[in-house]
């Protein structure tokens, strides 16, 4: 049975005027336990509005969504949230007591929790800034904080939204490979939103390409079985890899760009 | 503040007395409209047979405990509101309806129910400051970023550490805030009341001044005033600063 079960899943979205919004519409997805999993799509698709519900921060409205077999109730500390942008980060708390909050919140003796939240600063580079406070760090560093956070916490699936989309190139490339390394040592699920197809590609077990909104869901899954010597962007498998998604992906961006779908179709058509 | 900025500062508070000064001595020279030097000549002699301090001690007694009892009472009232809409739904109208009686409004009937010793005046701080700490304080909690109530969430916090270890922090700016505004009317409300009924206090000083044309008197009640509020909020902000800077909100 696989770890994650969402079985036709939508969601609804009530607006203030009282027209309704369907963001996801009939999401059917299985994430194996240890498998990393890419879900990838335009902007707007609803990637966000999925991992809300899997988080348990957003309840479903209809469908069924069950981790272990179980249904979701509400967001707990089995499921560790990196969140898209950085108004999560507690402004009060140092970066070490924000690293350390969930630990704190269950009960972890201090020295333990504090040896712990030193240990994963380090692993994101950000060792020695401890002591400063959200308000004194960059937008890539408050991004490492929030993943520091959710690593110390140790839970048993991580969920990530566009994690590494305020870093630049060498830190984020640095970054994958760590993610990469604690997910295969530790084995985590992880269900990781980018927009990035290289991205991707170097992280993923499979990539779930989304359809462009509204009422969006699945439109494939590619499987990636390169071998870690492969994850590289100039290698023939790679590129053989990245063909196939970029496929899936140009027309949803066309036609979240506001073309039509019959009309993106039509063009392809001719165009063979 | 550097040296530099305190330069500055001191500069505009002398300007002030200049044009003042000016104001007094050319534009509109009268025995009713004082120039600064005779203010303060009269201040120093007030101050050294002791009845500016125990008028000025006695208006800041009463700004200070109904300032505190306020915020103790506006605090938690306004934590419930801003938390829970069945709370909101059942006070909204006592607040809503009650901020817009102002306190000075409301001062015959303290003096009817609590006489003119301090309980009247205490009350009516007390009522200026609850209403606008409510306010704020309600504002603040609903201003929280439900990402940060979220990350708590599954970090493994319970809905009381969420609100005792994220709600509660959060909102401290918000609270500030209000008390600071607060404090600013309280200023205003104190001096009413005495005037209308007290036994003493700078309001009071001010009124029987008038009954006796001291017309000096009256501006050396004013100009301590002025520099009271001043370094009421200076404190107040100093203290934000020094004991509640790391509270400031991300970003
Ligand atoms: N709370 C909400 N209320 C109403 N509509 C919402 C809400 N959240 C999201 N939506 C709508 O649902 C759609 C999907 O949003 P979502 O945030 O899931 O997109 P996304 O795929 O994460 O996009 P991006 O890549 O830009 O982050 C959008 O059209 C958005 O306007
Ligand atoms: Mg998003």
């Amino acid at each position: 049975m696989a770890l994650v079960q969402l079985a036709e899943v939508s969601k609804v979205y009530r607006s203030l005027q009282g027209s309704d919004y369907v963001a996801v519409r009939d999401f059917s997805l299985d994430i194996e336990a240890g498998e990393f999993f890419c879900l990838l799509g335009t902007s707007g698709c609803g990637k966000t509005t999925v991992l809300n519900m899997v988080a348990g921060f957003e309840p479903v409205s209809t469908g069924a969504i069950r981790i272990n077999g179980h249904p979701i109730a509400g967001p707990a500390a089995d499921r560790g949230v990196v969140f898209q942008g950085d108004d999560s980060l507690y402004g009060w708390l140092s970066a070490l007591g924000n690293v350390e909050f969930g630990l704190r919140m269950r009960g972890v003796p201090r020295t333990e929790r504090e040896e712990k939240a030193h240990h994963y600063l380090e692993l994101v580079g950000l060792k020695g800034q401890d002591h400063k406070h959200p308000s004194e760090l960059s937008g890539g560093m408050k991004q490492r904080i929030q993943i520091a956070r959710v690593l110390a916490n140790e839970p048993q699936m991580l969920l990530m939204d566009e994690p590494f989309a305020a870093l630049d190139a060498h830190t984020r490339a640095d970054m994958q490979r760590e993610l990469k390394r604690i997910c295969s040592a530790t084995k985590k699920t992880v269900l990781f939103i980018t927009h990035d197809i290289d991205e991707a590609i170097i992280l993923a077990d499979r990539i779930g390409v989304m359809h462009a909104g509204p009422a969006s869901k699945l439109k494939g899954i590619v499987a990636v079985t390169l071998s870690e010597a492969e994850r590289e962007r100039t290698h023939d498998r790679f590129l053989e890899v990245y063909r196939q998604v970029h496929e899936m992906i140009r027309d949803e961006v066309a036609i979240s760009l506001g073309r039509n779908r019959d009309e993106v179709a039509n063009s392809r058509m001719r165009a063979h | 503040m550097n040296l530099r900025g305190v330069g500055t500062y001191i500069l505009g508070f002398a300007s002030l007395f200049l044009i003042w000064h000016v104001c007094s001595t050319w534009i509109i020279p009268s025995v009713l409209f004082p120039t600064p030097w005779k203010v303060i000549l009269k201040g120093i002699e007030l101050a050294e047979d002791g009845t500016l301090w125990e008028q000025a001690s006695a208006s800041l007694a009463r700004i200070a405990s109904g300032f505190v009892l306020g915020s103790a009472i506006g605090i938690p009232i306004g934590l419930a509101i801003g938390s829970f809409p069945i709370v909101r739904r059942l006070l909204e109208p006592y607040t809503e309806f009650l901020r817009f009686i102002p306190a000075t409004a409301l001062i015959t009937v303290a003096v009817i129910w609590f006489g003119i010793g301090e309980t009247s005046k205490v009350f009516l701080i007390t009522y200026t400051t609850v209403f606008i700490v409510i306010i704020n304080t309600a504002a603040g909690v609903s201003a929280v970023a439900p990402n940060k109530i979220r990350a708590a969430r599954s970090l493994g916090a319970g809905p009381f550490q969420v609100f005792f270890f994220v709600g509660l922090p959060a909102t401290v700016p918000y609270i500030l805030t209000g008390m600071r505004l607060a404090m600013a009317n309280s200023f205003v409300t104190i001096i009413a009341a005495e005037l209308v009924a007290a036994n003493n206090g700078l309001g009071k000083m001010i009124w029987d001044s008038r009954l006796y044309m001291l017309v000096d008197q009256i501006f050396v009640a004013l100009v301590v005033l002025g520099f009271l509020g001043f370094f009421a909020d200076r404190l107040f902000r100093w203290g934000i600063y020094a004991f509640a800077g790391r509270f400031s909100p991300v970003t």
